[in-house]
C-alpha cells in the first residue's frame, strides 16, 4: 500500500545541507507489521512524516494505495489524513483543554459527523481502550499510560488503514510501554498496517518486519 | 469540519481561557457602550431641542425688522437709511392673510415690578390674547389679557413671580404698580420652566398698548404668526414678505423666519454632531480590534502543537483558518453584545439622572455598533487564523 521511491528530503541549517532521508525506495504492504530502528537523527521522523503526508519530499515519488499522492494539494493530504492515516506520537499531543472523550471525538467532528453518532462511536472506543471510567477527565488527570491510550483510540476512531507511531513508548515506564504495544499489535491483528518508530530493541525485534536506518538510508530491512 | 461543530469548538475555546477571553469581551464591550451613550447623549440633545422648538410651535413664523443679509446689489437704497420700524398695523395687515389663524404683536423691554412691598426687576413682553395660544402657554388661575381690551391695565404674571408677591396665592385681582404705572393682576401664568434662554416663570405680560407706551415706543420687536396648516408654510411666508414689501414701499426690509427652518438646522447639525461622535467613539473599537489581533496572535503561538494535531489528524487550513476566525468573532460578538447592554444601561442612567434630556440611543447607533465590532474583531482574526492556517504540522507537533 505504502510505495516510495528515491524519496529524498533535506533540511537546511544555515548553508549546511542536511540528508534526513537520502532516495529511500520502501514497499510496504496492507496489514504489516513494520519496526524502524537507527541511532537519533537518522531520519526515522522524518520517514514518518512524509508516509503520514505531513512532510513533503524535495524529490521521489510516494505511492498511497496505487495512488500517487506526492503532488496533492494541502486540502486533498488532508483528507488523505483523515481518511488513511492515524498518528501516535511519543509525547501524546493530546488537546490540554479537551477532556479524555472529547480529545478521542476530534477526527470525527473534523469529519463532519453528526453529533449523536459521534457520541455512539466515542463510547464505543472509550470501552474498546478501557477508558470509560476516564472519560470525562482532562489529559493533566491522567496515567502517561491512559493518556497515550486516549491518543491510539483517537488515531484508530476513524479506522484508518495505517497506523504510524512514532516511539509510543518512548515516553513511558518499560511495563506500560509493553501494555501499549500490545495494543497496537491488537490493531495490527485486526487488519490495520503498524509502523512503529522505537529506539527499545526488544519491542522492535516484536515486529515481522524489522527496518534499520542510518544517515537518512535504509541499511537492512529483516522480515 | 461543520458550522455548528466550528461554533461550538471555538465557543468552547473561549471558556477554557476565562482571563483571556474577559479582557477581550471587555475591550469590546465598552467601545460598543461608549458608542451606544455618546449617540443616545447627541441624539439626546438633538431630541430636547426639537422637543423645545416645537413647544414654542411650529406652525409660527416670525416677522423681526430689519434684513438678516445685506441686500448687497442696492447699496445706494439701503445705506444710510434705517431699517422701516414694524408697525401694529403691519402686524393687522398679515393677520388678514388667509394662511394666518392667528397673530400677535410682541414688544420685550425691562421695567421694575413693585406691589405687596415688594420691587423687583422682570422682563416684560406686551402682546394680545392670542400670545398664549400661539406660545403654547397656559394659565394656572384667572384669565389672560382678554380681547377687545387692549386698553384695560391688565398684567399676566409668571407663575414664578406671582409666588414671590403672593406667596398665599391670591395673585388675582391684585394691584401692582409696573414703572410707574399701575396694574391689575388678572391670571397667573402656569409653571413652565426655562425654554430656550428665557425663564417663563420670571416674566410680566401686559397688552401691547400699554408696554409701547411703557416703553415709549411704536414700533414692534416681533410679529407672531400661526400657520392654519403646516403645509402652508411656505407660501404664506411668501404671502408675508409680498405684503410687507408692498407696505414699506417696496423695500425688502423685515426678515421672516420659520420655526420649521431653525428647527430643521438644528436637526441637522445636531445629527451631524451625533455622527461624528460615533465615529470618534468607534476609534475605542478599532483599539479594541488590535486588542483582539494580538492576544489572538498569542493564542496562535501558544496553541501551536494543538494546531499541527488537528492538522497531524486530518483538519485542512481552511478548517483551522475558520476555527480561529470564529474564535475572533465569538469574542468581538459576546463583547458587543455585552457593550449593547452596558451603552443601554448608561443611557438609562443619564436619563434618570437627567429627566429632561431624551437619552435613547438610536437603532442605527447599536446595529452599527455591533456590526463594527464584529467586523472589527473579523477583520482583527484575519491574520492570527491565517498564521494558524499557514503552520507547519511538522514543526508545529515538535513545538519550534
Ligand atoms: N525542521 C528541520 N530543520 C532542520 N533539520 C531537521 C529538521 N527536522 C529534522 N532535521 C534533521 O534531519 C535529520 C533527521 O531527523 P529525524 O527527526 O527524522 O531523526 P530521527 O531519526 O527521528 O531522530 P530521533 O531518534 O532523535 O527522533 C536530523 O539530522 C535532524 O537534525
Ligand atoms: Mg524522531
Amino acid at each position: 500500500m505504502i510505495q516510495f521511491s528515491a524519496i529524498t528530503r533535506i533540511f537546511h541549517m544555515g548553508d549546511q545541507e542536511i540528508h534526513a532521508l537520502d532516495h529511500i525506495d520502501l514497499e510496504i504492504s496492507s496489514g504489516e507489521y513494520v519496526s524502524i530502528m537507527g541511532p537519533s537523527g537518522s531520519g526515522k521522523s522524518t520517514l514518518l512524516n512524509i508516509m503520514g503526508l505531513l512532510d513533503k519530499p524535495d524529490s521521489g515519488r510516494y505511492q498511497l494505495d496505487g495512488r500517487d499522492v506526492t503532488d496533492l494539494t494541502e486540502t486533498e493530504q488532508a483528507q488523505v489524513r483523515r481518511e488513511k492515516i492515524g498518528f501516535v506520537f511519543q509525547s501524546f499531543h493530546l488537546v490540554p483543554r479537551l477532556t479524555a472523550a472529547e480529545n478521542i471525538e476530534l477526527p470525527l467532528i473534523l469529519t463532519g459527523i453528526s453529533p449523536a453518532e459521534r457520541k455512539a462511536q466515542v463510547e464505543e472506543a472509550l470501552h474498546a481502550f478501557d477508558l470509560s471510567e476516564r472519560a470525562q477527565h482532562r489529559p493533566a488527570e491522567l496515567s502517561g499510560g491512559q493518556r497515550q491510550r486516549v491518543a491510539i483510540a483517537r488515531a484508530t476512531i476513524l479506522r484508518p488503514t495505517a497506523l504510524l507511531a512514532d516511539e509510543p513508548t518512548g515516553n513511558l515506564d518499560h511495563r506500560i510501554g509493553s501494555e501499549v504495544m500490545a495494543l497496537l499489535e491488537d490493531l495490527h491483528h485486526a487488519g490495520t498496517t503498524l509502523i512503529v518508530v522505537t529506539h527499545d530493541r526488544e519491542l522492535g525485534s516484536r515486529a515481522h518486519r524489522r527496518i534499520a536506518m542510518r544517515d537518512g538510508q535504509i541499511v537492512a530491512d529483516e522480515q | 469540519m461543520k458550522l455548528r461543530d466550528t461554533l461550538q469548538f471555538s465557543f468552547k475555546t473561549i471558556t477554557s481561557y476565562p482571563t483571556r477571553s474577559f479582557l477581550i469581551i471587555l475591550a469590546m464591550a465598552l467601545g460598543v457602550a461608549a458608542v451606544v451613550i455618546l449617540t443616545a447623549l447627541g441624539d439626546g440633545a438633538r431630541r430636547y431641542v426639537v422637543h423645545e422648538f416645537s413647544s414654542i410651535g411650529t406652525n409660527l413664523i416670525i416677522v423681526l425688522p430689519g434684513r438678516a443679509e445685506t441686500a448687497g446689489n442696492f447699496p445706494g437704497a439701503t445705506m444710510g437709511q434705517t431699517p422701516r420700524d414694524l408697525t401694529l398695523e403691519d402686524a393687522r395687515w398679515l393677520g388678514q392673510l388667509p394662511q394666518i389663524r392667528r397673530y400677535a404683536p410682541l414688544n420685550v423691554g425691562a421695567a421694575e415690578l413693585a406691589g405687596a412691598s415688594r420691587l423687583r426687576e422682570v422682563t416684560v413682553l406686551g402682546s394680545t390674547a392670542n400670545f398664549l395660544p400661539i406660545r403654547h402657554m397656559q394659565l394656572a388661575q384667572g384669565s389672560f389679557l382678554a380681547t377687545g381690551s387692549e386698553f384695560s391695565a391688565q398684567i399676566v404674571l409668571g407663575a414664578k413671580l406671582a409666588e414671590e408677591f403672593f406667596p398665599d396665592g391670591n395673585a388675582v385681582g391684585q394691584r401692582v404698580r409696573l414703572a410707574d404705572r399701575r396694574f391689575m393682576v388678572s391670571g397667573v401664568l402656569a409653571r413652565q420652566g426655562e425654554t430656550l434662554g428665557y425663564n417663563s416663570d420670571e416674566i410680566v405680560i401686559i397688552p401691547i398698548n400699554h408696554a409701547q407706551a411703557l416703553f415709549d415706543t411704536t414700533s414692534l420687536f416681533r410679529i407672531l404668526l400661526e400657520v392654519r396648516n403646516r403645509n402652508d408654510i411656505s407660501s404664506a411666508k411668501q404671502a408675508i414678505r409680498e405684503t410687507l414689501i408692498q407696505r414699506h414701499d417696496g423695500e425688502d426690509d423685515t426678515t421672516v423666519i420659520t420655526q420649521d427652518a431653525v428647527l430643521s438646522t438644528f436637526d441637522r447639525i445636531l445629527r451631524a454632531l451625533t455622527l461624528g461622535v460615533a465615529g470618534i467613539a468607534a476609534i475605542s473599537l478599532a483599539v479594541a480590534g488590535v486588542l483582539v489581533m494580538n492576544v489572538m496572535l498569542v493564542a496562535v503561538s501558544q496553541r501551536t502543537a494543538e494546531i499541527g494535531l488537528l492538522k497531524a489528524i486530518g483538519a485542512p487550513a481552511s478548517d483551522i483558518r475558520r476555527l480561529f476566525l470564529t474564535e475572533a468573532a465569538w469574542l468581538s460578538l459576546t463583547g458587543a453584545i455585552f457593550g449593547f447592554i452596558l451603552g443601554h444601561l448608561g443611557s438609562l442612567l443619564i436619563r434618570l439622572a437627567y429627566p429632561q434630556l431624551p437619552a435613547w440611543p438610536p437603532v442605527w447607533a447599536s446595529l452599527a455598533g455591533i456590526v463594527v465590532a464584529l467586523a472589527t474583531g473579523i477583520i482583527a482574526g484575519l491574520l492570527p487564523a491565517a498564521r494558524a492556517a499557514q503552520l507547519d504540522p511538522v514543526k508545529a507537533l515538535s513545538g519550534k
